[in-house]
């Protein structure tokens, strides 16, 4: 069988195991549009995982994710596993937890939700009611969110 | 149970089934002071500051008659055009303001979570008076009063709520706390104005846990009305519709008379959260079903309890 090739990196992250059709969502968090790039990018989409399902991976050269980063992408992909590689190895290798409370991440989906309206001195905050898939309560208007994704700040 | 001295009651979620059967045994004692049949000075000096940023005539007045019943004192900021803010003041700073001046503050606000926001701001105890269409605490506190009042109690009966069951912010937070005590609830609504399935859900995980109590919907009234012990009617309304045409498919599917109510139990009864546009036939006002007037008047020893509670005049 023809081998398809993906570019190892020689330092960077791996982001693995996340869920399928949500590595552009990722490639969002982090910030990379394509432009501006001094590294390489790589995007696999839809192959399949160990555990018999499918996932997407996104590598990026020369690029460790901050903390902040890492939570949003706990919030549209939740099994993912972050891999840092230096100089082609794993040096460091785990698997983020979805926190319990979502601050300053999401905005609220509900318009009229107080956290909206301008001015307003205020953060959205929201309760995590499921893990996996990602369920949010906020925690003004209580309303509950399940795609988390297009409501990212 | 935890202290109630100085709480926020923004959501009915903030308060434990322990917490709610306290404030309806306050309630309880409150009902003849509530009457003007005996006076009750509990909370002499205190203010309630309402800020009412909507309409609203049941909610304010039974909360003015509440305090005043208590011997405390009530401020407002009468017309809304008159304040700051139409000048553009935040509902933060607002608050801040009349934390000063007040020791509770009732909130009432067209946008969701307003009244979070409000308790953020102050350490002043927030009552939620409504907030857009999302939770109005007392109104379900008073529904449940009403209830536990004429039934003894709420565990195994069965409620029956028709009307706008999507819309309607009263019912959503009075299923998931009827559940919460193990009434059965039955859903009945136009397929358009179906309970959304978040609430149904919340229902059934209450059930889980075995309380004895399920749920059932549809949109016959006719075929659920004999089993009903509580018929809780609310209004279709007209505002929440963006197409006319589409109200006035479903304007009128329910109408409850005196003929609808000879197939149910006798000792069923009527509620309402009011105003009432055609949903009742007022013939049924002269019946023994209906109670929708008592329940409107339990507004005032509910929140009598709840303000007196929280402001620590009754531990």
């Amino acid at each position: 069988m023809k081998e398809l090739h993906v570019t190892p990196i020689s330092n960077g992250t791996v982001i693995d195991h996340i869920t399928p059709g949500r590595a552009l969502d990722v490639l969002r968090i982090i910030g990379i549009t394509g432009k501006g790039l001094n590294s390489a990018v790589s995007v696999v989409m839809h192959v399949p995982s160990v555990d018999g399902g499918w996932k997407d991976i996104v590598k990026v050269q020369d690029r460790e994710l901050l903390p902040q980063e890492v939570r949003k992408i706990t919030l549209v992909a939740p099994r993912i596993t972050i891999n840092i590689i230096r100089n082609y190895e794993v040096a460091e290798k785990y698997r983020p937890a979805t926190p319990d409370e979502v601050v300053g991440l999401v905005r609220c989906a509900n318009p009229n939700c107080i956290t909206n309206k301008e001015r307003e001195p205020v953060t959205p905050r929201f309760a995590v009611v499921t893990r996996d898939p990602v369920r949010l309560r906020c925690r003004y208007c209580e309303r509950e969110l399940d795609d988390v994704s297009p409501h990212l700040m | 149970m935890g202290e109630l001295l100085g709480r926020d009651i923004v959501s009915i979620h903030d308060l434990d089934l322990d917490e709610i059967a306290h404030i309806l045994d306050v309630a309880a004692t409150m009902v003849p002071a509530a009457r003007g049949q005996e006076q009750r000075p509990l909370l002499h000096g205190r203010i309630l500051a309402e800020l009412f940023f909507e309409p609203s005539t049941r909610t304010r007045l039974s909360f003015e008659s509440a305090m005043k019943r208590l011997a405390g004192q009530v401020i407002n900021f009468g017309e809304l055009s008159t304040t700051s803010v139409v000048k553009g003041e935040t509902l933060a700073d607002t608050v801040r303001m009349v934390e000063s001046y007040s020791d509770v503050i009732v909130v009432r606000h067209p946008q969701e979570g307003a009244a979070r926001l409000a308790a953020d701001f102050t350490t002043k105890p927030v009552i939620n008076g409504g907030d857009g269409a999302g939770q109005h605490p007392t109104q379900t506190l008073l529904d449940l009063f009403t209830i536990t009042q004429r039934k003894g109690a709420i565990g195994g009966i069965n409620v029956t709520i028709v009307g706008d069951l999507k819309y309607g912010r009263t019912v959503h937070s009075l299923a998931v706390a009827l559940s919460r005590m193990g009434a059965s609830l039955t859903f009945v609504s136009p397929a358009s104005l179906a309970m959304p399935t978040e609430i149904v859900e919340a229902c059934r995980n209450e059930y889980r846990k075995g309380n004895g109590g399920s749920v059932r919907m549809g949109s016959d009234l006719e075929s659920f009305i004999s089993a009903a012990d509580v018929l809780y009617v609310t209004r279709i309304q007209k505002e929440r519709f963006p197409d006319p045409e589409e109200y006035r498919k479903v304007a009128n599917t329910y109408r409850v008379d005196v003929e609808l109510l000879g197939r149910a139990k006798g000792s069923c009864i009527v509620m309402h959260p009011l105003p009432r546009v055609d949903e009742i036939d007022p013939a049924v006002d002269e019946t023994e079903h209906a109670i929708y007037f008592d329940q409107a008047f339990n507004g005032v020893p509910v929140r009598m309890a709840l303000l007196a509670l929280l402001l620590g005049a009754i531990p």
